[in-house]
């Protein structure tokens, strides 16, 4: 494996190639990446052995929240996710536990700064907080542990929904990072301190924040917000703590940022949006997606999300859950079984699918314990993006820049806050509605668009760019959540804007002129690899994936302001035209390559891992449940929370244990948050002070 | 006793009740242990580092942390479970001539008690903390039959094992109210209700004097805070609790060792003293104790710490425990006081108020009641090596 050299949206890596070992091997990888990556990139999936039991260790989080990719480097156990490769780096694997330091390297002083904001994370909340603050010249300090701004915007490949005026609708997040972040250059008073940690809050109204891994900063501030974003729910079931389970989260660092294809194919668990989205990027990276799998009776993500990868080829099974994950050393297959309405799975429905990575997709939590913390040590904190609540990132954006204008007003500055924006950001956090009935396509017309969105959301894109204006919402809910209809009094031109930015790619257009008789062009949006000319054939589906035929491409086309999305033409029959939603770029039967009979694991439910960083299992964590324990902080003494993490990846997973066995979670005392949120090294904090 | 629910309510699930619940149901006593918290060991006890020695200035300390460490040496044989107990011994270094003059005097003392002491060379030290700073160092003591365990296993195992003999524990219930009825049975009262026994056990740590209060007995406590931190573990490369007593600016002594896991535990004494019972971490803890652990011994910079929490110890005026029966009520006995080595003395002193209430006593009992009393004059001169 290398790294992805071709990609619909995004460019290849471009860093210099460099050699490293791993485990006395030589491999190569790009400069700068992080040590992780690289080592996915070259085939490795172990990365260590856990000094517990043995049992295989790799890449989970991706976002050193964990330890489990810790690899040894110049004798130090380091998180490969955060360590960038170097030239020459000789990495071990991590067997046993770390080896004992030899020497330390002490690091400058303790820096010690005065802000009048700051700003933990600079993802779409942070910056557009940063932007109101900076707009004001008030002095302010924005940290966030990655290396360019954006948080998981950078992740985005596809075009954001909500209205272009609000937040940037039709653009893709990735662009929109880029952009937020060119917007802030023009405010000398923000500064940008990248790789940093906010690591801790204390008493004494000091954050405390770790630079580059190594230097050590007590900063003071009047007004604090922390839009440290989300964390990816885990999962627990047999197989969960293989090498090839993670979160999409990762997954989407590796492939997207990284540019790593970290699998040939995956399955997904978890049918919200971020599995949806994730099944996308999987196959824009040119990775298989075998299926992806909602215990619920149907999605939680946007239709529309559904829609789009269905039509792609990729199978969604509804009501249907994880059994297990299966393999040795690594994922080989995954099982899965109809939920029945407990979303339990149900007897002798399994059915095993092969597949080298199993994405986890179920759900966010909002990173607020900072913020918790913060609050009850008597700091003016704010939280917005998803550290607030969960949403989607546009919501995040609207939080971010009311949050910015809600610390003017805590400094001292007379700031009006419009009454609209808490309103829109209300609208841009709505759950998906229900499916409605959508009128029938005008086909009495020649050239019309044909709306596939039957679900409301908050998204209006297409009627923002008609040339004719002859899309408009429709007026149930008055706001963005309306639905579009067309307007058959309209003479559409067939111009393709509206295919080009709607992005849920729920737009085609069918144009009847100067046919064949019998024929008519369809006009399909395509984010896909494409090498297609004209006269290759291409599987067109309806809206919910179903074949309707093999038809011709006639040409393609591209939006001047979508660049990087298609307009595929083909040439079909009249009647299907408008049926046309989409075309394949896999075959659900090639790719869902069912293993018979079903695998099913050797497990009990009680040798599940609930905590995978010190490797505790269920039935460990339900004897102490049945023994009366009623308190996370007991827990510790079979070390559940004991970890790097600290009990923030089985925090719910533990909660869900008590509640099967009959306990009230509401009755369960909540684990102590002690700092740090991120392990630092002692010599970080032992630099040479000035006395 | 009919109208007793219980022999013996003990006041506090921390270091000093949990053991003493273990051994006064172990002697066939009812005991209810009541809790404010929601699970044994969550008040200081949790914040406790771990270590454990008998080699104190303090005759009373010496006796009761001599039995503590039989206690926590074997417990794993005796009792089955697993307490990260480590024999790892202390050491104190001294890199002044005056510290080890003063280090010295006190290995004699301690010898002539009967404490397995010595005094040891620079070389000897750097074989047993590989990497300590060896410029001025002037020699050590090292006590090696001194350890460490994990108060939170030691507080889950004591629990277990006082469960096994009977001892019922109640979390969540704060004491409002204690009353002596006129046959003599004591009521302690919470939000919940009522519980009736013979005797009481006030091990309420730094919520003792509210205990006392409620008897008329003035307890005199004055905690003060201490900050401790633990690493992520890596191979263990030394064995023992490592005790640098000298002062620096904003601190004094520090101490660290590596837990059964592999883990860096440490902790530092603020100076000037913070008191209070603020238990809140601040910004100064880490930068202080790394430089000072860093600069005495290097290779531990490199080593990550996971995480820092902050607790108290419960101090008496001069440095010494109260084990007393309460002056005006009869069968209430404070077991209070214990100046942030509640963890260490606790088995001893459980056994302890063990025999009091059996009406037992062991060679050194009277001498420590005496030392130990609630009405000594608090004032007296401060210990050499608290």
């Amino acid at each position: 494996m290398s790294h992805i050299d071709r990609h619909p949206i995004l460019s290849p890596p471009t860093g210099k190639t460099v050699q490293f070992t791993f485990d006395g091997r030589t491999l190569e990888g790009i400069e700068g990446e992080a040590v992780s990556s690289a080592l996915v990139a070259n085939g490795v999936t172990v990365f260590g052995h856990h000094p517990k039991d043995g049992a295989p260790q790799g890449l989970f989080c991706a976002n050193g929240q964990c330890s489990r990719c810790t690899v040894v480097i110049d004798g130090r156990a380091v998180k490969s996710c955060i360590t960038p490769l170097e030239e020459g780096m000789q990495v071990e694997p991590l067997r046993g536990r770390p080896p004992a330091p030899r020497e330390s390297v002490l690091s400058d002083e303790v820096e010690k700064l005065a802000v009048r904001a700051l700003i933990v994370g600079a993802g779409p909340a942070g910056l557009k907080a940063a932007l109101e603050l900076g707009k004001r010249g008030v002095e302010t300090l924005i940290v966030d542990d990655k290396d360019r701004p954006g948080g998981k915007l950078v992740l985005q490949t596809h075009n954001f929904f909500g209205s272009i005026d609000d937040c940037h609708a039709g653009t893709r997040g990735v662009d929109i990072a880029t952009r937020l972040a060119d917007e802030l250059k023009a405010f000398p008073s923000v500064r940008l301190w990248l790789e940093s940690q906010a690591v801790g809050v204390f008493s004494d109204g000091k954050i405390g924040v770790l630079r580059e891994g190594k230097r050590y900063a007590l900063v003071e501030c009047e007004s604090l917000l922390v839009a440290a974003g989300a964390r990816e729910r885990a999962l627990a079931f047999p197989g969960c703590d293989l090498p090839g389970v993670y979160g999409a989260g990762a997954f989407q660092t590796l492939v997207n940022r990284d540019m790593v294809p970290s699998s040939r194919r995956i399955f997904i668990v978890g049918g919200g949006n971020v599995g949806l989205i994730a099944a996308y990027h999987a196959l824009q990276a040119g990775i298989e997606v075998a299926g992806v799998c909602e215990a619920l009776p149907s999605v939680t993500g946007y239709k529309v999300h559904a829609d789009k990868i269905r039509r792609l080829g990729v199978p969604v099974f509804e009501g249907t859950t994880i059994v297990s994950a299966n393999g040795r050393d690594r994922v080989e297959s995954v099982t899965v079984a109809r939920a029945d309405e407990s979303l339990r799975p149900v007897e002798g429905t399994w059915r095993t699918f092969a597949c080298d990575t199993l994405l986890v997709a179920v759900g966010l939590e909002p990173v607020n314990e900072f913020a918790r913390q913060a609050e009850s040590f008597g700091f003016k904190v704010h939280a917005a993006g998803d550290a607030d609540r969960i949403a989607e990132a546009s919501a995040a954006m609207f939080g971010g820049k009311i949050a910015g204008l809600n610390m003017l007003k805590e400094l001292g500055y007379d700031v009006e806050i419009p009454p609209d924006l808490a309103r829109t950001a209300e609208i841009l956090r709505s759950k998906p509605g229900e499916i409605v009935a959508r009128p029938e396509p005008p086909l009495e017309k020649e050239v019309f668009p044909v709306l596939h969105c039957s679900q409301p959301i908050p998204c209006n894109p297409c009627t923002s760019v008609c040339e004719r204006n002859g899309l408009k919402l429709e007026e149930v809910f008055g706001n963005i959540l309306d639905l579009p209809t067309f307007d058959s009094s309209v003479d559409c031109t067939a111009c393709g804007k509206c295919a080009a930015i709607c992005p849920g790619l729920a737009i085609t257009l069918v144009d009847r002129r100067k046919p064949r008789p019998g024929f008519a062009k369809v006009v399909v949006p395509y984010e896909m690899n494409l090498d297609a000319q004209p006269g290759d054939e291409f599987d067109a589906t309806d809206v919910y994936g179903n074949l309707l035929g093999r038809f011709p491409l006639l040409k393609v086309r591209r939006a001047k302001f979508q660049d990087r999305r298609s307009l595929l033409v083909l040439e079909v029959p009249r009647e299907v035209a408008h049926k046309i939603a989409g075309v394949r770029v896999q075959d659900p039967e090639i790719i869902l390559h069912e293993i018979t009979p079903p695998i099913l694991p050797e497990t009990t439910p009680d040798d599940v891992i609930v905590c995978q960083c010190e490797r505790v299992t269920a039935g460990e964590i339900r004897q102490k449940i049945r023994e009366g324990v009623r308190d996370l902080n007991a827990l510790k003494s079979i070390r559940v929370g004991m970890g790097a993490c600290g009990g923030k990846t089985c925090g719910s997973l533990v909660l869900r244990l008590f509640r099967e066995e009959g306990v009230d979670p509401h009755d369960v005392k909540p684990g102590t948050i002690r700092p740090l949120a991120f392990e630092v090294p002692l010599e970080a904090f032992a630099g040479k002070t000035k006395e | 006793m009919a109208k007793t629910d219980y022999d013996a309510i003990v006041i506090g699930a921390g270091s000093i009740g949990t053991p003493t619940a273990l051994f006064l149901s172990r002697a066939g006593l009812r005991v209810k242990v009541i809790e404010a918290a929601a699970s044994a060991g969550q008040g200081q006890n949790k914040t406790a580092i771990g270590g454990i020695r008998a080699t104190h200035s303090d005759p009373g300390k010496i006796w009761l942390c001599t039995d503590s460490l039989e206690v926590f040496r074997h417990w794993e044989e005796n009792e089955g479970g697993d307490i990260g107990w480590i024999q790892g011994g202390y050491v104190f270094p001294a890199y002044t001539p005056e510290h080890a003059e003063l280090l010295q005097n006190l290995v004699a003392q301690q010898r002539k008690a009967g404490l397995e002491i010595d005094w040891i060379s620079p070389k000897r030290l750097e074989e047993i903390v590989p990497g300590i700073i060896a410029e001025g160092l002037e020699g050590s003591t090292h006590s090696p039959g001194d350890g460490s365990a994990s108060p939170l296993l030691c507080a889950s195992e004591f629990e277990r094992v006082a469960k096994k003999h009977g001892a019922e524990f109640a979390y969540r219930q704060r004491v409002t109210g204690i009353r002596v009825e006129t046959d003599g049975t004591k009521v302690v009262e919470t939000a919940q209700g009522e519980i009736r026994a013979e005797w009481i056990v006030n091990a309420a740590g730094t919520g003792a004097d509210r205990i006392g209060e409620m008897l008329g007995t003035s307890i005199p406590l004055c905690p003060d805070n201490h900050e401790a931190g633990i690493t992520e573990p890596v191979e263990r490369f030394f064995e023992p609790m490592v005790v640098d007593i000298r002062s620096a600016p904003g601190s004094k002594n520090y101490y660290f060792y590596q837990n059964t896991e592999g883990q860096i535990v440490f902790c530092i004494t603020p100076d000037p003293p913070l008191y209070g019972v603020d238990i809140r971490a601040t910004s100064e803890f880490l930068p202080m104790v790394a430089s000072r652990m860093v600069g005495l011994l290097p290779r531990l910079g490199a080593i990550r710490v996971r995480r820092t929490w902050r607790g108290q110890y419960p101090n008496t005026p001069d440095g010494i425990p109260i084990i007393a029966r309460d002056p005006s009520t009869e069968g209430v006995i404070h077991a209070v006081g214990m100046c942030g080595q509640g963890f260490m003395l606790g088995p001893g002193v459980a056994r302890l108020v063990t025999r009091m209430i059996l009406g037992e006593k062991a060679e050194h009992d009277e001498e420590i009641l005496r030392l130990w009393s609630i009405d000594r004059d608090f004032g007296a001169a401060d210990e050499a090596l608290r």
